[in-house]
């Protein structure tokens, strides 16, 4: 295990160091002590490690993520896992806005509450939010899938295209364009699976509702193809 | 982008350290604002005195004889003053505040009144936030709250007057982290109805906003209310008054604001840096204000 403390390691030589790390690595564990709130903690990391982080992260944490398995032992400021590509980030805490913004696959679990535009323009990653998310989550969402246990705030999914929301509590309300959809078995084993890898054993699937795309905005309609 | 840092104590104990925690709250703000600086902080508040921050650029020959002229003015009683770099905090008989307003504009064109209050002390200048808040010794100010600003211009130029806080009447002050759309038509409005202004500043204007809705009869809180209906842009206010601290987002809410209370204290911080330094805050409730809801605490 290399334990960095940021009180007396630049934030700099931190993440010059994970990103050295390959697939080949002989340090396959990492623990980083006094984060601070700083930004970037293990930003594009490109390799099968773990790293810990013994406290909170400000802006970008794990943003860009490959492979590795990143946890914040805290919560984690503004776009935390912004557009990972692989591996997995967990927030023992809670988020701030634009958790998971653009994300392309991987696992991002949040064990608190995700504030604003949580997945906005997600682009594959799964999500899973134990408790609330904030308003305007899921805007403009393209595919993946967002899992939450508690309720979501204002317009959720926003011109939505096909990622697959799921929620157990209320739903503030639904942006133009999403409505709520049927659970068919499909669903129902999807959503199994990602509370499955999200370690979350006490919730059934049934207590589940799930939103998409309508369909129905400009960009489905076949008739506005030939305005270009 | 702008930094807001606040800290509201309510344990008395912790008082003599309001300035130190919130100077270094300040300076972890730098990177978001690194063009000027303010604070606001409360401390004293004698009923019978108030205070009025003044601020030149040619401290020396605005600040000399300025108490005597004052007293003078005012009916000969007695004028304190206290001076710290380019700014000068006068006290003065609460009852003789609006002659004591004149007789500082009338001794010298330079002088600039950036706040007046029982409680509240102004002090504002251009340059990295570090360096503006030793100029002022905020480190070792005592008080009971204090409002802290990082400045990166954006609506207006580079000036004192253009920085944080802003005054919104006696002992309020606002500071801001946003941008308004819509502060140069409310500006005319407002001119209309009678306010002044000093400068191009958006956040002017909305410091004037809350002044021209509490003088209609509204208190702060319903002020702010209010705001969400005729300000457009990205805001977040923090307010202060001498027994109060208040927070309020705009709907979309996309300036960042975290905050933090234990039994000793409530603190704002735009980022959760400004508020890691802070004691207990391990132990602390942390959250993110909701947008479009006053937060206010009042001692």
């Amino acid at each position: 295990m290399r334990t960095i403390d940021l009180a007396t390691t630049p934030l700099r030589e931190l993440n010059q160091e994970l990103h050295r790390q390959n697939d080949g690595t002989n340090e396959p564990s990492w623990e980083v002590l006094n984060p601070r709130g700083a930004h970037a903690i293990a930003a594009g990391v490109d390799a099968p490690i773990s790293v810990d982080v013994k406290g909170s992260v400000g802006y970008y944490c794990a943003g860009m993520n490959k492979k590795a398995r990143v946890t914040v032992h805290g919560s984690a400021g503004p776009g935390v896992a912004e557009n990972m590509m692989s591996g997995r980030v967990v927030i023992k805490g809670d988020a701030s806005q634009y958790a998971g913004a653009t994300g392309r696959g991987g696992l991002l679990l949040i064990e608190g509450n995700a504030s604003s535009r949580c997945g906005i323009s997600m682009k594959g990653i799964d999500i899973v939010v134990r408790g609330n998310i904030g308003h305007m989550s899921a805007f403009m969402a393209q595919s993946g899938h967002l899992v939450v246990l508690g309720d979501a705030g204002d317009a959720l999914g926003d011109s939505i295209y096909e990622a697959k929301l799921f929620v157990r509590g209320s739903v503030k309300s639904l942006g133009a364009d999403c409505i709520e959809k049927d659970m068919r078995p499909e669903h129902h084993k999807a959503l199994a699976k990602l509370l499955d890898d999200a370690g979350i054993t006490d919730v059934p699937t049934s207590a589940f509702k799930r939103y998409g795309s309508a369909r129905k905005l400009y960009n489905f309609n076949i008739d506005n193809a030939d305005a270009y | 982008m702008c930094g807001i840092v606040g800290l509201f104590l309510k344990n008395k104990a912790l008082e003599p350290q309001l300035g130190a925690m919130v100077s270094t709250m300040l300076g972890t703000m730098c990177e978001r604002g690194p063009d000027s600086a303010g604070f606001a902080i409360y401390r004293g508040g004698d009923h019978d005195a108030s205070k009025i921050t003044v601020q030149s650029s040619k401290p020396d020959a605005a600040f000399k004889g300025l108490a005597d002229a004052v007293s003078k003015a005012i009916g000969g009683a007695n004028v304190d003053i206290d001076i710290k770099s380019t700014h000068a905090v006068l006290t003065v008989p609460t009852a003789s505040v609006d002659a004591a307003r004149t007789a500082i504009r009338a001794h010298d064109a330079s002088l600039r009144i950036m706040g007046v209050g029982e409680a509240i002390e102004i002090y504002k200048e251009v340059g990295y936030p570090t360096d503006v808040s030793k100029r002022f010794d905020l480190a070792h100010m005592s008080g009971t709250h204090a409002i802290g600003h990082t400045r990166m211009a954006t609506e207006s130029a580079v000036t004192t007057l253009g920085a944080h806080p802003f005054s919104t009447g006696p002992d309020q002050c606002l500071v801001h982290n946003g941008s308004l759309s819509n502060h140069n038509a409310l500006r005319r409005e407002l001119k209309r109805d009678g306010m002044t202004f000093e400068t191009e500043n958006d956040t002017e204007v909305a410091a004037a906003y809350l002044t021209w809705r509490m003088k209609q009869g509204l208190n702060l809180g319903e002020a702010l209310h209010k705001s969400l209906d005729d300000l457009d842009g990205f805001f977040n206010f923090v307010v202060g008054t001498k027994t109060g601290f208040g927070v309020i987002r705009d709907p979309i809410a996309c300036k960042p604001a975290v905050m933090a209370e234990t039994d000793d204290y409530v603190a704002f911080g735009s980022e959760y840096r400004a508020l890691a330094g802070l004691p207990g805050i391990d132990k602390a409730r942390i959250w993110e204000p909701e947008p479009s809801t006053v937060y206010f605490w009042e001692r």
